[in-house]
């Protein structure tokens, strides 16, 4: 589905905001900024949309993401492809069966699944938008979300979203999501479990090391050492 | 003297008193100082940091030599409150960084006080001992017990003085029954409960009773898919022990009334303000996060921190705010690289003084905020080392939006962004705060005459 059509702006409207932007923006980037070392990686395109999926990919690539700071990231995305696509819903993607014998509440990673599972629908759908927005940085601050006037970059596609805690806990249903989404525009920030059978991307060092390649030897560790935890972490009973 | 009264003719003057931490080289990211509390008397100032410990400052006794300085504070006790743990079945490293301290009102000679972390809450005993006993004739000269046929006599051991010693011992220790980070504790009025808050569940819990807690709000969906809104902060009323209120990510607040049901999902009384449609944004809903929500000290108003506001509320009107303060209003046309270099989503925390008068909150460049509710005057300070001369007045900044410079302004684009103000405490009675700017400290107290 194109909707590029007529939307492309000049390349001399362009640049003038573009400066102006650039001016506004970058007094930000002073190596002092904590911030600065753990932004993500740098954009291709000034477009909101890019930055706050990369921003998305790279909370949820966090061990344990922060709820609220994904909840509002996820919000604004809705915001802005609502912007982009007014007319679009989202699809209410069934959420993946809950692993066997694992209640609703429990304190495993299922619940975080279903949460990976929610965000990696709604990019899924916004990988459907090829042309993206370019609303140039200053309109957007000023008034109402501002038309869609940017040029071509390529679709984004739907990114891995697996991080180490629930790549081995999801269903085979999920892996059938990724298959067909070209991610090669973000695939070298990827982690890619190797043994899940899912469609992997060029490697990168640290994505091997944390590969879940859990054998029946390292399972049987695992669950020990979960058996010895629960004994020692069994709180101190009352009037102590 | 009370703060608020007599200094409505003119504005308090803010001086240097102390400053805790180290200077720049060899501070690490440990130290960063994570939570700011007085005590009820505000005898005690405790902060929490990243590396897990807590530190106790004590106000020394005003002595009749140095009638112009009032009581500085110095280090009572230190202690590593949490450790860094591991979840076996998740995979991660629980932080051991102190998110908040709560105090217990004094009850006996010990200091009580909560503590805790993403997970884990723990109420720590803070004592001293200035005796010991002396003169057991149980052990030989190495300790170890005599053969009771040879004690004849009985003797009863005498306490004698020894060096001051302060010991913290955790007394509870009250864990998994969060599943989300707790970002809220809350001392209840009757101080036999109080509640933990995460990002989306309540719990009660009782003193007494660490393996079991009451949840009392759950907010999370039954489909996670569904969820759009998180808890951000909770406090219990100050007199009513029934009542608590919590903030959400939404920019709503919610009150609730335990006697209604046992699960407080359903709000006795909600606080929205409608959205400013001339200020709409993609980021109306980031900066409307509620950040801190205190109530003020007399309970009849709440006041809440999102990111370019601080709002006061009265309870018995749930449409609109009573009061809105600009913070630092010209960060909203710089909202998108805010949002570029995660500043946007930055907590800040507020204080009521002692006679809810005057509000305080941080800002970036190490300034902080005051806004007097009376007079309607703000000022702008700065918590820095160069103003750091003992008794120095504190002298109000001003940021340049825009236009020509004045000489002690500073423009908006050379504000230093890593320096923020997250968390002070305003002394629960008299005109002294704390301030923490990264790993220091900063105690300023108003103007002795």
């Amino acid at each position: 589905m194109m909707l590029s059509k007529g939307l492309k702006r000049k390349r001399e409207e362009e640049e003038e905001p573009e400066k102006e932007a650039l001016a506004v923006d970058t007094w930000w980037l002073d190596p002092r900024l904590p911030a600065v070392a753990q932004a993500p990686p740098a954009v291709p395109s000034n477009s909101l949309l890019d930055l706050s999926v990369l921003k998305l990919h790279h909370s949820l690539r966090q061990s344990e993401p922060d709820l609220r700071h994904l909840v509002l990231l996820v919000n604004t995305l809705r915001r802005i492809q609502a912007s982009v696509e007014p007319e679009a819903t989202l699809p209410s993607v069934p959420s993946p069966p809950e692993a066997p014998g694992v209640a609703a509440d429990s304190l495993l990673a299922s619940s975080d699944a279903a949460l990976s599972a929610s965000m990696a629908s709604l990019l899924e759908d916004l990988s459907h938008i090829e042309g993206l927005s370019q609303a140039p940085q200053p309109l957007v601050d000023e008034g109402p979300p501002g038309r869609p006037s940017g040029g071509a970059p390529p679709g984004l596609g739907a990114l891995d979203l697996l991080g180490p805690a629930t790549g081995c806990l999801l269903d085979d249903e999920l892996e059938g999501l990724f298959e067909d989404i070209d991610t090669s525009m973000y695939d070298s920030e990827l982690w890619a479990p190797a043994s899940e059978g899912l469609k992997p991307g060029p490697e990168d060092g640290p994505g091997k090391e944390e590969g879940l390649e859990l054998d029946e030897a390292q399972l049987d560790y695992l669950l020990d050492v979960l058996v010895g935890t629960q004994a020692l972490e069994r709180p101190p009973g009352p009037g102590r | 003297m009370i703060p608020g009264i007599g200094a409505l003719a003119q504005d308090t003057l803010w001086c240097f008193s102390q400053v805790k931490g180290t200077i720049e080289i060899g501070a690490t990211e440990a130290d960063i100082i994570s939570t700011v509390e007085f005590n009820h008397t505000g005898e005690l100032l405790a902060t929490g940091d990243k590396g897990g410990r807590v530190v106790i400052f004590q106000r020394e006794q005003e002595s009749k030599n140095q009638v112009h300085r009032r009581g500085e504070y110095n280090v009572y006790s230190t202690f590593q409150s949490h450790e860094p743990e591991f979840d076996y079945l998740k995979s991660l490293e629980i932080e051991e960084k102190i998110n908040k301290i709560r105090w217990l009102p004094q009850q006996n000679a010990a200091y009580f006080l909560l503590s805790t972390n993403d997970k884990t809450v723990k109420l720590w005993k803070v004592s001293e001992r200035d005796k010991r006993p002396e003169g057991y004739n149980l052990k030989d000269e190495e300790g170890r017990l005599r053969d009771p046929a040879t004690i004849t006599t009985l003797r009863v051991p005498v306490l004698r003085p020894m060096d001051l010693m302060v010991e913290a011992t955790p007394r509870r220790v009250f864990a998994n029954a969060h599943t989300y980070h707790i970002n809220s504790i809350s001392v209840n009025s009757d101080y036999e409960t109080y509640m933990s808050a995460d990002d989306l569940r309540i719990n009660l819990w009782n003193f007494e009773i660490t393996n079991q807690s009451f949840n009392i709000v759950d907010i999370k969906p039954a489909n996670m898919e569904e969820l759009t809104e998180v808890i951000t902060a909770a406090e219990f009323h100050p007199h009513h022990c029934n009542t608590f209120v919590y903030s959400s990510s939404k920019g709503t607040i919610r009150l609730c009334d335990m006697r209604a049901s046992a699960l407080c999902d359903r709000h006795t009384k909600f606080f929205e303000e409608p959205e400013d449609p001339s200020n709409r944004s993609f980021f109306s809903e980031i900066i409307s996060s509620i950040s801190d929500v205190k109530f003020s000290h007399s309970g009849r108003y709440i006041m809440t921190r999102d990111y370019l506001t601080v709002k006061v509320w009265d309870l018995n009107m749930e449409n609109r705010p009573i009061e809105t303060y600009q913070v630092h209003d010209y960060l909203r046309s710089k909202l998108c690289s805010l949002y570029e270099n995660d500043c946007i989503f930055d907590k800040f925390e507020c204080v009521w003084n002692g006679s809810d008068s005057v509000i305080m909150t941080g800002s970036y460049n190490n300034f902080f905020r005051m806004f007097d509710r009376n007079t309607k005057r703000d000022v702008t300070l700065e918590a820095s080392r160069e103003n750091s001369k003992p008794r120095a007045i504190l002298k109000p900044r001003k940021v340049c939006v825009g236009g020509k410079r004045r000489k002690d302004e500073i423009s908006v684009d050379s504000l230093d962004f890593s320096k923020k103000i997250l968390h002070t405490a305003w002394h629960p009675s008299e005109n002294i705060i704390a301030v923490a700017a990264t790993n220091n400290l900063y105690i300023f107290q108003d103007k002795v005459n």
